[in-house]
């Protein structure tokens, strides 16, 4: 299944474009960005309220498809910036992590 | 080797916004040079954590890679406080890390053992006072 796919059933906000084209694979929680980096598998969409700089930076190292900014969880305008540069999607939705989860994996099985 | 790809990076001390750029230019070009994701996604990781290390705690340093056609060879190099128990700190969950790192999502003690992880060698020499030295291997298999 693509980003765009996923993103459109689950509802979610799109705050920024990237490649909405790419699969995804598996689902990744997690806030701690250096647990996240050596452990988020590729291809997966990464469930988080971590909206910072360095985010943009794990993602795009830890090569997961898109960020999902769980309960609101917001964007700071620096990481949106370099978010946009790198071509990393990101989301937005009002759901926590373990009730988006639960959808992703019915959609991913 | 004669044939090695030299790439070197100052790695900026002053916030993190800039952390990420060595890592990220480095791994740009491994792709670009048709190395295979694994690998690529080794030295990035393993790059970066070090350069948040240098980040937090030792006012940034400068970055060489050398990339052959079997391995990469990092040396990362700070003149920095340098680590007092360098066994404590390959601890996971061990972390001197100040609390506003914290809050940026950093700081969970998982640097150097995420590096140990991501690499086939990792050899560190440290004088307190001085700086630290980190050299790194990731064999491209």
């Amino acid at each position: 299944m693509n980003v765009q796919t996923l993103a459109e059933k689950l509802n979610l906000t799109l705050l920024v474009e990237g490649d909405l084209e790419r699969d995804v694979t598996d689902c990744y929680i997690g806030d701690l960005l250096s647990w996240v980096m050596g452990r988020a598998p590729e291809d997966s969409v990464w469930l988080t309220v971590m909206g910072n700089i360095n985010s943009i930076a794990v993602a795009t190292l830890a090569d997961v498809s898109c960020i999902v900014l769980v309960e609101n969880a917001a964007l700071d305008a620096e990481a949106k910036a370099k978010a946009e540069m790198h071509g990393v999607t990101i989301y937005q939705t009002e759901e926590n992590s373990y009730s988006l989860a639960v959808k992703i994996n019915e959609l991913l099985l | 080797m004669s044939n090695a790809i030299h790439l070197h990076y100052d790695v900026s001390g002053e916030d993190f916004t800039r952390a990420g750029e060595a890592s990220g230019s480095v791994k740009k070009r491994l792709k670009s040079l048709g190395y295979n994701s694994d690998a690529i996604r080794r030295v990035a990781i393993a790059m970066y954590e070090a350069e948040i290390n240098m980040v937090i705690h030792a006012e940034g340093g400068f970055c060489d890679v050398d990339i052959y056609p079997d391995k990469v060879e990092v040396l990362l190099s700070d003149k920095g406080p340098g680590i007092p128990d360098v066994e404590k700190a390959m601890q996971e969950g061990f972390s001197t890390a100040p609390d506003n790192v914290r809050t940026l999502g950093f700081g969970a003690g998982m640097g150097l053992p995420n590096i140990k992880k991501y690499t086939d060698e990792m050899r560190i020499e440290t004088t307190l006072g001085v700086g630290t030295n980190l050299y790194l291997t990731v064999n491209v298999k």
